[in-house]
């Protein structure tokens, strides 16, 4: 068995930076196994996208198109990429643990007869290939190391750094043979929310909400502030309850992990539950109006007072500062 | 409609987690729970039997014996039966071998639909419902957030990373919850008496006839080989001043300090 294989997943014919990551770190484990970094694009008339893979470092780009590959079905792409592995061999395949991760590995794995190790932030690299990632939804980390290949890996975004992009820089293209018969999940509507905004797990910058933002409308200071920032807004699960925000937005052990440079918290009191998925952001601003809420345990950057009076004059603030 | 709910029991997210002395997560003390997950798809489950006004719900747990205490919890919310597959002392199993312990036992349940958690809060690893699909070689759609069936089928809500797909399968199949499927009740105090009294199928491995090579350490394909508490924060530090001036203070040291603007 032999090569190192990232699933890259697209999106409207791009790429998201989660991709890239998996491309970067895949070079360093194949440069550890001394084996080919090979990309896996699945698709309908996706060969124009295969350029930029090689740019960020693929060595060989398999593309498996049909029609029956056009959207992301579980049992057409689960079928395909088995089919792909058992043929070729890889030692180790990388998904995004994404939408379309999340739900594909494990079938792959399963029908391959692999083991998987899911939501990885860090790879070790010993004697052995180990996998770090969050348990209790990250109030402990486990190691963990495969008995036997290929093996399987979702990948948390953020965690690994992309390589610079070389322009110009081709891979070896090998088109696959599709065989898909049965498609038992019918799609009958996507219904796509584009809220103009980065997406809350790939941003550089979160600025989120809680109950103390006391209403939805309210949480258009903090758009406001985001979208000068070029951040995503987060909300906790009371503001998701109370209907100010979508769930997809809720941050946390229900909702989403997020890793930004910078979280800014408004409004959240800081439960456990909260911390879990924003714990890892690198820095951490809050703004509450009790001194005593937890969330200033975990804050670099404390600011007690009203957030109404505050949020604005960050805003203000940020605008100067950039404005330099 | 025969519905089955997989279960997984977890610790309660509130709980704050260290080591033993031999480096393994202490449970002492530890109060366990419904997988949150798990609980909104027993929610949804006592759903759509309340509303075809007939049907059985079956929560299927493998686990300790533990684990018990949280399908009597499940049936004091309205679930009709339970079934517990005891593995108390099995150790070094991982997410293929709980698929194959929970795909075994599911033949001696009837179902004609299963929802599971998309994932379990402990492990948060979202692998052991689409692989219990595969080995029964059902279809699964994973991470909805609503459900509504029309006879012989299914149309799930299902959360992508930008917006939501519906999706139609046809039934048998698996679900995995998200939050927002459904809000699970409180179980009422008659609902807890009678749960007491509700049926409590048990089976141990050899019971189920398992391959002893595709449980535990021989059976699983991954192996822990480290488990690490994340080193605390050195968070805590306030920004002395009335609101307006702490606020100009920390967007300067954003900058000059920590360098993220
Ligand atoms: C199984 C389970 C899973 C959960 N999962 C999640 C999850 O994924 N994400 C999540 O966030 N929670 C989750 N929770 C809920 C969690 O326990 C808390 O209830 C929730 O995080 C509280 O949200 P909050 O901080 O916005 O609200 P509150 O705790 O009510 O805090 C509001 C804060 O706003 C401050 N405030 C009020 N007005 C102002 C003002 N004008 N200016 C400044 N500050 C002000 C208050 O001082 C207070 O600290 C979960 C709970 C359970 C049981
Ligand atoms: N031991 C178990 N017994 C029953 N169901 C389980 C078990 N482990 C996992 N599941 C189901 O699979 C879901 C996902 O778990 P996991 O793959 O561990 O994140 C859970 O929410 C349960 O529905």
């Amino acid at each position: 068995m032999a090569g190192v294989w990232v699933f890259a997943d697209h999106r409207g014919g791009s790429f998201r930076k989660v991709i890239f990551e998996m491309l970067g770190e895949g070079r360093k484990i194949a440069n550890q196994l001394g084996e080919d970094l090979t990309a896996v694009l699945l698709g309908k008339d996706v060969a124009a996208l295969t350029g930029t893979l090689a740019e960020y470092g693929a060595d060989k780009v398999i593309v498996a198109e049909d029609s029956s590959l056009a959207a992301y079905t579980t049992d057409a792409f689960a079928k395909v990429t088995s089919d792909l592995i058992k043929e070729y061999q890889p030692s180790i395949v990388l998904f995004a643990h994404n939408a379309i991760g999340k739900d594909l590995a494990p079938v792959v794995a399963q029908k391959i007869g692999a083991g998987q190790v899911s939501d990885v932030i860090q790879v070790i690299y010993g004697d052995q290939l180990a996998f770090r990632r969050p348990i209790y939804a990250g109030k402990a980390f486990t190691n963990v190391v495969f008995n036997a290949k290929p093996m399987i890996a979702t990948i948390r975004a953020k965690m690994f750094e992309p390589v610079e992009p070389q322009a110009g820089r081709s891979a070896e293209v090998v088109s696959a043979s599709v065989s898909v018969s049965d498609i038992r999940q019918v799609i009958r509507d996507v219904v796509r929310k584009a809220s103009g905004r980065v997406e809350l797990t790939e941003a550089d910058i979160v600025v989120s909400g809680g109950r103390g933002m006391k209403s939805g409308e309210n949480f258009k200071i903090l758009e406001e502030l985001a979208d000068l920032l070029g951040a995503a807004v987060g909300a906790s699960r009371a503001a998701v309850d109370e209907g100010w925000r979508e769930s997809q937005y809720q941050v946390g052990q229900t909702g989403k992990v997020v890793s930004p440079s910078l979280y800014i918290a408004c409004g959240i009191s800081g439960a456990i539950q909260h911390l879990a998925g924003m714990g890892s952001s690198k820095v951490i601003v809050a703004v509450n109006k009790d001194p005593e809420a937890e969330i200033f345990k975990v804050a670099d950057y404390g600011i007690v007072g009203d957030l109404f009076e505050v949020v604005p004059i960050l805003t203000q603030e940020f605008k100067k500062i950039l404005a330099e | 409609m025969k519905i089955l709910v997989l279960m997984k029991q977890t610790f309660d997210t509130e709980t704050k987690i260290s080591l033993d002395a031999n480096g393994k997560i202490d449970e002492a003390g530890v109060n366990f729970v419904v997988n949150p997950y798990c609980e909104f798809a027993v929610e949804e489950a006592l759903r759509i039997k309340e509303r075809l006004g007939a049907g059985e719900v079956t929560v299927l747990s493998v686990g300790p014996e533990r684990a018990e205490t949280s399908i009597r919890q499940c049936l004091a919310m309205g679930a009709d039966k339970g079934v517990l597959v005891n593995t108390g002392g099995l150790e070094g199993g991982d997410e293929f071998t709980t698929a194959q312990i929970v795909a075994k036992a599911i033949e001696k349940v009837e179902y004609d639909i299963i929802l599971a958690g998309f994932q379990a809060v402990d492990d948060g690893s979202a692998q052991v419902a689409p692989r219990v699909a595969e080995l029964l070689g059902i279809p699964q759609v994973t991470v909805i957030t609503k459900l509504e069936l029309e006879d012989g089928k299914a149309i799930a809500t299902r959360e992508i990373d930008d917006g939501v797909e519906i999706i139609e399968v046809a039934l048998p199949a698996i679900f995995t919850a998200q939050q927002g499927l459904a809000e699970p009740r409180y179980p009422s105090m008659k609902g807890i008496m009678q749960a007491k009294k509700k049926p409590m199928e048990r089976y141990s491995l050899a019971d189920l006839g398992l391959d002893a090579g595709l449980v535990g350490t021989d059976g699983a394909k991954v192996k822990i080989v480290e488990l690490s508490l994340p080193t605390p924060r050195k968070g805590g530090k306030i920004v002395e001043g009335e609101p307006a001036e702490a606020a100009q203070k920390v967007v300067q040291l954003l900058r000059s300090e920590a360098k993220v603007i």
